[in-house]
């Protein structure tokens, strides 16, 4: 699970694809787990260190996770 | 170290466009309290879903309508519309502020006297009463709506038979420039038939004409459809008083003034679009006032209204079960309540806000009721703050029809709460259960011990 190389992003979670020409606005936590997945981190590990940061409970992370990561392949922010 | 509050990831497309200068208003201010009671509280001492009514709220809306015409109109009677919500407290809150009631069913007319309505100040409308709602209501000195000529034969029938003086009115239907025309109740008044049915009472020996009703439709958005309404039932007043030396004691002009709820495919919200009681008030005192009568000789202007007085007093509490997303991408929400539950959400875009402080970022969703059922939809679309499994939300104007056209299906219907004026709690309806479903249902003999 990768972020495509060429997709820009900022620590305020804007978001550009120059491939489609697509922008997208996330939300802080959103920005993050696409800068850790950029640095081409497991799940998991996205996982263990969002829950160590936030107060979340690690099932419902998880379901979360999955659902964002469903959007970032509908959008092509993921390969 | 202290960890950080946690908001479900999201990402959003950013669309480029025109802007639209109406934008998007989210939902997203909580609602914590109704009246001075905490939504937490409520929820957690009467179960999820709940209906709660502001006795408050129904007192000030019909202080407020009384004062309207009142101030325009020197002899103003309102009738408490049953079908709207016929929960007894309901109910006795209004006749306790001076109201009459208006029913459509022998079962409806059995509930105001239950209340302690006395007969004659129960108004009886609709198609449907039988030979035993009409011999009570003759008896009981109520205001007898005729709808249709065999009804109205029926009384002539019923008065000689058990030598009763009923006191009637007609149904009046006519044209008032909306569309749908609502002429199946009632007499036309544009083709004659309202005039020939008013002719044959004033010549029947048993039939006492006190009043001509008319009720032109319901969420009227346009005051100038009652002005019509008005005139119509004037002329036939006048009519009377020429031909026959009558003068009616009262005239009806029905309901159907809107609430503020914003109907489904409308541009605006209701809030901005709805015209207000002192514009349906004038349009209707102006002709009476107007028209000639002299002033002993004024009718009492007789008002149903329901949905304008009840709507805003009602609310529908609610928690998450799920959210997931959709295979287009659109976020769902599945709440706890449902159309079963929440009629009206067939017809409105109804106004929904978190009972809780969530974070800022909002997003759109469709809002799904907890049935098996496709069309079990609350809003098609809403922006609302980033809602989980076990958020609790605050449904606003359910208060019409709601408690009286819900469905038992598939869930049990909730229970419904009364705040009072000093802010204390009282359960009017007790949530249901399967031994109250059940209780009418007879299994055949040979079918007591199923095979499985």
């Amino acid at each position: 699970m990768r972020v495509r190389k060429n997709i820009a992003t900022s620590d305020e979670g804007f978001i550009f694809n120059p491939t489609t020409g697509d922008s997208f606005s996330a939300n802080t936590i959103g920005a993050e787990i696409i800068n850790l997945l950029k640095k081409d981190l497991a799940l998991k590990e996205v996982a263990d260190i969002i829950c160590d940061k936030y107060d979340v409970d690690r099932s419902l992370f998880e379901r979360d996770l999955e659902d964002f990561t469903l959007q970032l392949k509908d959008y092509s922010i993921l390969e | 170290m202290e960890k950080q509050r946690y908001e479900r990831p999201i990402i959003v497309k950013m669309n480029t466009g025109l802007m639209n200068k109406f934008g998007t208003k989210s939902e997203n201010e909580p609602v914590t309290n109704i009246e001075s009671v905490p939504v937490k509280s409520l929820l957690k001492n009467y179960g999820s879903p709940l209906f709660v009514i502001s006795e408050k709220q129904i007192r000030r809306n019909y202080q407020n309508a009384v004062r309207i015409f009142k101030t325009r109109y020197p002899k103003v009677q309102f009738a408490w519309s049953y079908k709207t919500n016929y929960m007894n407290a309901v109910c006795r809150i209004f006749h306790q502020e001076g109201s009459w009631a208006e029913v459509v069913s022998g079962f409806e007319y059995d509930k105001a006297l239950y209340n302690g309505v006395s007969g004659n100040k129960i108004i009886f409308n609709g198609p449907d009463k039988s030979d035993e709602d009409l011999i009570k209501a003759a008896k009981n000195n109520s205001l007898i709506h005729i709808d249709h000529y065999d009804e109205l034969y029926s009384l002539i029938r019923l008065s000689e038979e058990y030598k009763l003086k009923p006191r009637v009115a007609i149904r009046v239907n006519m044209d008032t420039g909306i569309y749908p025309k609502w002429d199946r109740f009632g007499f036309n008044f544009e083709n004659g038939q309202a005039w020939n049915a008013l002719t044959r009472i004033i010549n029947s020996e048993n039939l006492e004409l006190v009043g001509i009703h008319c009720h032109i439709g319901t969420f009227m958005l346009s005051p100038g459809a009652y002005t019509i309404a008005a005139r119509n039932l004037c002329e036939l007043a006048w009519s009377l008083k020429e031909r026959f030396g009558k003068m009616v004691q009262y005239i009806d002009l029905g309901g159907g003034f809107p609430s503020t709820n914003t109907l489904k495919g409308a541009y605006l919200p209701g809030i901005d679009t709805v015209p207000s009681l002192d514009q349906f008030a004038d349009a209707i005192t102006d002709v009476i006032l107007g028209y000639g009568f002299r002033q002993e000789e004024l009718p009492l202007l007789i008002l149903e209204t329901g949905r304008a007085l009840i709507d805003d007093a009602g609310y529908i509490l609610g928690t998450v079960l799920a959210t997931k997303r959709l295979s287009d991408g659109r976020r769902a929400t599945i709440m706890d309540f449902g159309l079963n539950s929440l009629f009206t959400s067939l017809w409105y875009e109804h106004k929904i806000s978190p009972a809780q402080k969530l974070g800022n970022q909002t997003e759109e969703m469709v809002m799904f009721g907890p049935l098996c059922m496709n069309i079990d939809i609350v809003r098609e679309s809403i922006t609302m703050p980033m809602l989980q499994k076990g958020d609790q939300v605050v449904v606003h104007k359910v208060g019409a029809y709601n408690m009286t056209q819900w469905m038992q299906f598939i869930t049990l219907r909730p229970n419904i709460v009364l705040i009072d004026n000093e802010n204390n709690t009282h359960i009017i309806r007790k949530a249901e259960n399967l031994g109250y479903i059940q209780q009418l249902e007879e299994v055949p003999e040979h079918l007591k011990k199923p095979k499985v």
